[in-house]
């Protein structure tokens, strides 16, 4: 995901409406400790209640929104959240819902916060070590690309800090099957005359399947030509405890957990 | 003009006037006998039967493959296009989001007029500016709209004739299904099951708006059923709700059916209120979840048979009802097809309401076993732990097909899809969600994508390990599954056959299929971009055949290459 222009400069608003030093020091992030912990659960009431009919609990189930993202195609700041709420989007399934202020702050706060409210039991540490760490010793560039750096054979990890939680994200580092989506399985394909595709999938349908392969390709293959299709559910990726000591874990999560995609 | 070419003229306009006035276009007579007029769409669901079978046979499984693309016609306004349009006599009439309607050319798709009902600002519904489509009588067209209104309209100029109020938009009342006209009256239900409305199925004279019956699907006090909404315990916990068939919900927002021989109009009813926490609601909750049998001069019920007593998955019963004569056991009955929400397919006497069978079409746990009368031994999973089918169902409002010609009944279903449900307690506040629920979708790793319930985007990133789609033909009197047409997403398509044994049917990917509806093997194919969530239909203009898809905003017509 790239930065959105608009996007930096209101969080900087936002960010200075509410100063804290946290917010200072990296006004690219939305801090969570701006939104106070008993309106972010009043606020995750009310949306198990009032918003899980359409948009799901995971805020994912309007196709192309999802809410954990803490990106929203209709609002940037939290005034822009709480008129969409308000008022709704004339023409789509969002409709107006007649909320008093403190729900409203409430649901605002939750929504900032939806993707790190389960923290688990993570300890964090520290983002910068974490940067090196994933460089250097854990080699992670060889299979996960960041920004303009690293291949492009296993998921991107830009935004990952925006898409998975903190528990999540350990959890990859040590047990990566267990958390792997299921869009990223491995797959081979081959063909009718006999050649091999390895990749991840990006897409499939009833007929067709669009790939990218270990070549870093774009590959689009129809089903009916395929002599195999298999989707592995292990993952290529190795378990980082023997690489990594607890503390260096702590520090690579830190730093997934900064990666936002702005 | 002299003045005896004058009088000739006028009196050929006077003539021409004259006959104008008498031809009515769609008279009851027409409608009763809809299904078999080949050439038209009379009705929502093909015919009263609601069969959605086409005696047309031009279109086949050998031609099939040289079907293309003859004219399309594009909304304005974003958002699942649920509508199913009329044809009649060469013109289709459609609707198009929030409440539009739509006069066109049928042969060419250009437009004769356009209607825009001006909405209330207040408009609370569930998913969305759903509308479903029309009904037809006479020179009238009858649309339902979001926020609670009948309107009347005229078939040649596109301006309303009348206007009534159904119900309290305000409240949540909406109407989203397309009226249903028997004899002389329009029929509809109405929305809201997510907002704690008291559900009903109301008629309207069709020359005056007059409110002529209404049906309560959810019964007072000292009505029959009332005592399935039973009193609180006295020490209850958590929260019980001592009025709760108040807010008891039993929404109806699909198109009934009706049988002219039986004068029996019937109903699916929706979800009880509030949808998940079923605690507070004791007691089995007529007519919810239910399919109710009306006597359509008086509203008065027949019978009702009841799906899923005292819902607590939203396993609304708002499916098309499929009228069938079939034979059951050596016997030919007057039956009643259903593959509902709760995964089940059944088959009903329709005269009487009697159950005749009950059995699965897609994985389910929520119930094992049916007792004599239907009644289903419900299995309510341990918390946590995961209920098949899903939030959205087996299967949903999409229209299903019977085909009198293979005797097969064909459904799209959503397989291997389940939710981990949870209730809890919500009390009444009107116009605001009255749901009650704590859902988790069923998905292998926490995180991870989960299918989007309403609508989606161009990329699956949920997967098949969310769950799959399928087209299933299964014998209408043993519901024993022929065939199976699997998808890699699910769908919310309707489905179409023809006399010709041709089935066409959507999905979400955006495909439009031509299926042989005896084998189940794809005849044809096409990639139309966006999801499909309507029901196609096919008709027929100048001895050719035609074939609708919405894809998206687009409506797409199609037919054989000349």
């Amino acid at each position: 995901m790239r930065a959105h222009p608009f996007l930096s400069s209101a969080v900087l608003a936002l960010a200075l409406a509410a100063p804290s030093a946290r917010a200072a020091q990296n006004p690219a992030i939305v801090p969570p400790g701006d939104y106070s912990p008993a309106d972010i659960a009043y606020g995750s009431r009310i949306y198990d209640a009032q918003c899980t009919t359409c948009h799901g609990a995971n805020g994912d189930a309007v196709g192309g929104v999802n809410l954990r993202s803490g990106t929203f195609r209709n609002a940037i700041t939290d005034l822009d959240l709480a008129r969409v709420i308000t008022n709704g989007i004339q023409g789509t399934g969002m409709q107006a819902f007649k909320f008093d202020p403190s729900e409203v702050t409430g649901v605002v706060a939750y929504l900032r916060n939806m993707n790190s409210v389960d923290r688990g039991s993570a300890k964090l540490g520290d983002a910068a070590r974490g940067k090196t760490l994933f460089d250097g010793k854990g080699d992670c560039a060889r299979c996960h690309r960041v920004g303009a750096q690293g291949s492009r054979v296993a998921p991107d990890l830009s935004d990952i800090g925006a898409q998975r939680s903190a528990g999540s994200l350990q959890r990859s580092l040590v047990d990566p099957a267990s958390q792997m989506m299921p869009i990223n399985r491995p797959v081979r394909a081959v063909l009718r005359n006999g050649k091999v595709i390895n990749g991840r999938r990006l897409n499939e349908d009833t007929y067709t399947v669009q790939l990218i392969d270990d070549q870093e390709k774009l590959v689009s293959l129809t089903k009916s030509d395929l002599r195999e299709f298999t989707i592995l559910t292990t993952s290529p990726m190795p378990s980082f405890t023997a690489t990594f000591s607890a503390d260096e874990l702590s520090d690579v999560v830190a730093y997934l957990l900064s990666l936002k995609g702005r | 003009m002299t003045r005896r070419s004058t009088a000739a003229a006028l009196a050929l306009l006077l003539t021409a006037a004259a006959s104008y006035r008498v031809q009515a276009q769609v008279t009851y007579d027409r409608l009763v006998n809809a299904a078999r007029e080949s050439r038209n769409w009379l009705i929502y669901s093909g015919g009263y039967f609601s069969n959605r079978y086409s005696p047309l046979t031009q279109i086949t499984p050998a031609n099939a493959k040289n079907l293309e693309l003859k004219w399309m016609y594009q909304a304005a306004v974003a958002g699942a296009w649920q509508m199913t349009p009329l044809v009649v006599d060469g013109v289709m009439y459609l609707t198009q989001r929030p409440n539009d309607v739509v006069a066109l050319d049928a042969k060419s798709g250009r437009v004769f007029w356009i209607y825009r009902y001006q909405l209330d600002p207040t408009q609370i519904v569930c998913c969305g500016a759903n509308n479903r489509g029309l009904a037809i009588l006479g020179d009238t067209l009858y649309m339902g709209t979001l926020d609670a209104h009948l309107v009347a309209i005229d078939t040649r100029s596109g301006r309303p004739v009348w206007n009534t109020r159904v119900g309290d938009n305000k409240a949540g009342y909406s109407v989203t299904l397309a009226p249903l006209v028997v004899k002389d009256k329009v029929i509809v239900g109405v929305g809201g099951g997510e907002y704690g409305i008291r559900g009903y199925v109301a008629a309207y004279d069709a020359k005056s708006g007059r409110e002529a019956w209404r049906f309560y699907t959810i019964p007072g006090p000292d009505e029959a059923g009332f005592d399935t909404w039973k009193a609180c315990p006295p020490d209850a916990k958590p929260y019980c709700d001592s009025e709760a068939w108040k807010h008891g919900g039993g929404s109806v927002w699909v198109t009934g059916s009706y049988d002219p021989a039986l004068n029996q109009t019937y109903w699916g009813v929706g979800n009880a209120g509030p949808d998940w926490n079923a605690d507070q609601r004791p007691g089995d909750n007529l007519y919810t979840d239910s399919v109710v049998a009306l006597d359509a001069d008086t509203g008065r019920l027949k019978w009702h048979y009841q799906f899923t007593p005292h819902d607590r998955y939203d396993y609304d019963s708002v499916q098309v009802p499929v009228l069938a004569d079939i034979t059951w056991r050596g016997t030919p009955i007057k039956a009643m097809v259903w593959a509902n929400r709760n995964g089940n397919f059944y088959v009903l006497d329709r005269e009487i309401g009697r159950f005749l069978l009950g059995k699965p079409f897609v994985k389910v746990n929520w119930m094992d076993t049916f007792d004599e009368r239907g009644r289903p031994h419900q299995t309510v999973q341990p918390a946590g732990q995961p209920t098949w089918p899903g939030n959205q169902g087996g299967t949903n409002w999409y229209s299903p097909s019977f085909s009198p010609h293979t005797g097969l009944f064909y459904v799209s279903a959503w397989e291997n899809y389940a939710t981990i449900f949870g209730g809890t307690p919500v009390e009444y506040q009107e116009g605001r969600n009255f749901g009650g629920g704590q859902n988790r979708p069923l998905v292998p790793v926490p995180g991870a994508p989960s299918l989007p319930g309403l609508r989606r985007g161009p990329i699956n990133n949920w997967t098949e390990a969310a769950a799959s789609g399928a087209v299933l033909a299964l014998d209408a009197a043993t519901g024993e599954q022929k065939w199976r047409y699997p998808m890699t997403d699910v769908t919310d398509s309707g489905i179409l056959t023809t006399a010709a044994d041709v089935l066409f049917t959507g999905g979400r990917e955006g495909y439009f299929h031509a299926i042989d509806a005896k084998s189940g093997s794809l005849l044809w194919k096409t990639n139309l971009g966006a999801q499909i969530v309507s029901g196609p239909i096919t008709y027929e203009v100048d001895g050719k055949q035609y074939v609708t898809a919405i894809s998206g905003l687009s409506l797409c017509v199609f037919g054989l290459r000349e």
